[in-house]
């Protein structure tokens, strides 16, 4: 059980900066996610936390202690790497006591400890087979069998389930959610895909290029994003954004924007200059009367619900409407957004300006 | 089945492909056939002219490859009957074993000499890869290329300048001088060989160990090498057949203590008359290590030879 602490973590590699100046907290027990896209630096933070990559600066605390120059073995974490990295020459459960048996822990209790995780993950039929041979979901059990066996003080997971096909990968999250939650233990799950990170995680830190960009529970990030990346990165469709010229007002209800007027959350910062106005598909309305014109350019249907998407003189705007409500292609309508949750952006400094909604959320963030 | 299958072999290929390789086939072994053949023949056999095909069997030429003999008198040979079978096939000339020959020696010479330094290699190799393979090493790629440079000469080049380092350092005609030449001339190809074969290996799975609790050095020894056996298998056969074979520097270097089996095979012809059968006696013998060597470590012989050809 293990708090973890980055602060303002770097990672140079020559001249490339992989991760700059990352700094959040896990709690003890979290289930934590990494989000990013692909080469953000999600593995090189997870690697530099683990102690298989040297940070060029900065610090890491578990449990109050600074870790940053130890050695991977002292760290007393485990790590599941993507491809799972089970030892290939050795049977499941000699890849299962590998762990054990560095501790010195005798044949007999090695065995016996490793019979009950087996149980515990329900692979006992499988432990006399090679590795070779085994399923995408035997190797992440026998994997997760391995991390676990140990009872360290923190789990770190690269894209675990990221070797498996799509059926199978929902399954697996839930087992290991349901295994995490068993167990409690700290756990820092790599991810490069925000539905898994919104279902699965108790918080999530959105990184892009090296930098973390916002960390929070996914409720917040998807709410209230700090920063126009993690707008257009969560969610499906993500957060619509329109641009426009003006001036945001200090202390306002309501924002006009080019001809329109919004009803917003009353504003706590002002801006001039680029301005972009974020608001989800979910939270947008068809009026025909609405002030805001838009064309309806294509319709998606999902069932209960449907993606219209629109274009306007500010952009293109997704609306999750409805299945019931007629729409054609090729008509004009009005939007109204839903004031209670629309986000303002400074487009130039792409960051969140604060508001009576999101002053709460970046204030911690 | 259509015929014309991208997978299967036409009836008309698989016969091509059959007649090459039994013609090779018998190509590169009718000679060795022939050695070893000749080393079952009586010397008058040997050089029968025609050749003779079929003969009757002897140990004469293995007899001959291991002893030495002296003629002796009529009332010698009387009065000691011969005692074993060897005895009995070299009194046919008036002859009786005086003692064992040097081939047992040089034999030897060349099972020491061939198997410690190919043991070196490997190595010395498996460990340079390693770390060529794994951390960053100032200037790698142009240290990788200066080992590689010492196999673009051949090593007979450098002959001399060897020969006077050897009168110098006292090195000349001892064991450790030609283990330490041949280990030097291997381990270029041993540390390039096996570096791709380690490079091959996900550095996951020591890491895997590293955090599992052991030390660099354990998960190198517990994690990677069972990993690249094969490719630790395929060196060592490679640096076996050249230390093993080598003549030149043998010839050179060597002439009595430490002299290898190939440039004393060549001296038993010298030993009353032409004695081809025991020359080919002692080369088949000679054969005989390597065969076996690379019968045993075959199937890693060949999947040495073609790995890394296909990239993922
Ligand atoms: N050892 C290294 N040497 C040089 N550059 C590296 C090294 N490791 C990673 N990088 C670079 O650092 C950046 C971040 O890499 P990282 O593996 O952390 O990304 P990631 O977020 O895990 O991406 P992915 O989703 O593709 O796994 C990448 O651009 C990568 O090319
Ligand atoms: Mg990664």
């Amino acid at each position: 059980m293990a708090q973890i602490r980055i602060e303002s973590l770097r990672k140079d590699f020559g001249a490339f900066t992989a991760v700059q100046a990352s700094t959040f907290t896990i709690e003890d027990g979290e289930f934590f996610m990494l989000l990013g896209p692909s080469g953000c630096g999600k593995t090189t933070t997870l690697r530099m936390m683990a102690g298989l990559e040297l940070p060029t600066s900065g610090e890491i605390y578990i449990d109050g202690e600074e870790v940053g120059g130890r050695r991977a073995s002292q760290r007393d974490i485990a790590f599941v790497f993507q491809m799972f990295a089970l030892y290939p020459h050795m049977n499941v459960r000699a890849n299962i006591g590998y762990p054990l048996r560095s501790q010195g822990l005798s044949r007999a209790k090695t065995r016996e400890k490793v019979e009950e995780i087996a149980r515990l993950l329900g692979i006992s039929d499988i432990l006399d087979k090679p590795v070779g041979g085994l399923s995408g979901g035997d190797r992440q059990r026998v994997a997760l069998g391995r991390a676990i066996v140990r009872e360290p003080k923190a789990f770190f997971m690269d894209e675990p389930l990221g070797a498996l096909d799509a059926e199978f990968r929902e399954h697996m999250a839930e087992e290991l959610r349901a295994l995490h939650d068993r167990m409690g233990a700290t756990t820092v799950y790599v991810t490069h895909d925000q539905l898994e990170a919104m279902q699965m995680g108790d918080k999530i830190v959105v990184m892009n290029h090296g930098v973390v960009e916002q960390f929070g529970v996914p409720q917040d990030l998807y709410d209230w994003p700090a920063t126009l990346f993690v707008a257009g990165f969560l969610g499906s469709p993500p957060m619509n954004v329109l641009h426009f010229d003006g001036t945001v007002e200090q202390g306002t209800e309501t924002q006009v924007l080019d001809g329109t007027s919004f009803a917003v959350p009353t504003t706590r910062e002002g801006a001039t200059g680029r301005i972009a106005l974020g608001v989800r598909p979910e939270h947008v309305h068809l009026e025909t009367d609405a002030g805001l014109r838009a064309k309806v350019v294509a319709t998606e249907y999902l069932g209960t619900t449907q993606i219209v998407t629109l274009r306007t003189d500010h952009g293109e705007v997704k609306a999750r409407i409805p299945s019931h409500q007629r729409v054609t292609e090729g008509e004009t309508t009005g939007l109204r957004f839903d004031a209670r949750k629309i986000t303002l952006f400074d487009a130039e400094t792409t960051r969140a300006l604060r508001s009576a909604g999101n002053e709460g959320v970046l204030a911690h963030g | 089945m259509s015929d014309f299958s991208v997978i299967a072999a036409s009836r008309t290929q698989k016969w091509v492909a059959g007649t090459l390789v039994v013609g090779y086939a018998v190509i590169t072994l009718l000679p060795l056939l022939w050695i070893i053949a000749t080393g079952f023949k009586s010397p008058s056999d040997a050089i029968a002219y025609p050749p003779k095909i079929f003969f009757e069997p002897t140990l004469e030429g293995y007899v001959n490859l291991f002893t030495t003999r002296t003629r002796q008198t009529a009332e010698f040979l009387a009065a000691n009957p011969p005692q074993t079978w060897y005895e009995e096939i070299v009194r046919k000339y008036d002859m009786v074993i005086a003692g064992p020959s040097r081939f047992g020696g040089r034999f030897m010479n060349s099972v020491i000499i061939g198997f410690v330094s190919t043991f070196l290699s490997v190595f010395l190799g498996t460990l340079a890869a390693y770390a060529f393979s794994r951390f960053r090493i100032p200037l790698k790629d142009d240290l990788m290329f200066f080992i590689l440079s010492t196999r673009m000469m051949p090593p007979i080049a450098v002959a001399i300048p060897i020969f006077l380092m050897f009168r110098a350092l006292g090195l000349s005609d001892t064991h450790a001088g030609m283990i330490m030449l041949y280990t030097a001339v291997n381990l270029s190809l041993a540390v390039w060989l096996l570096k791709g074969f380690i490079d091959e290996i996900p550095r996951e799975y020591e890491e895997a160990a590293l955090i599992d609790g052991y030390t660099r050095f354990q998960a190198f020894y517990k994690v990677v090498l069972p990993q690249a056996a094969t490719g630790i298998a395929s060196t060592a056969i490679f640096c076996l057949i050249f230390a093993w074979n080598e003549y030149a520097f043998a010839v050179l270097l060597t002439s009595g203590t430490a002299q290898t089996a190939p440039p004393f095979i060549p001296t038993i012809i010298g030993v009353g008359g032409q004695d081809w059968p025991a020359v080919a006696a002692g080369a088949t013998i000679f054969l005989l290590p390597v065969v076996v060597f690379t019968i045993l470590l075959r199937k890693h012989l060949l999947r040495g030879i073609t790995f890394g050809a296909v990239r993922k």
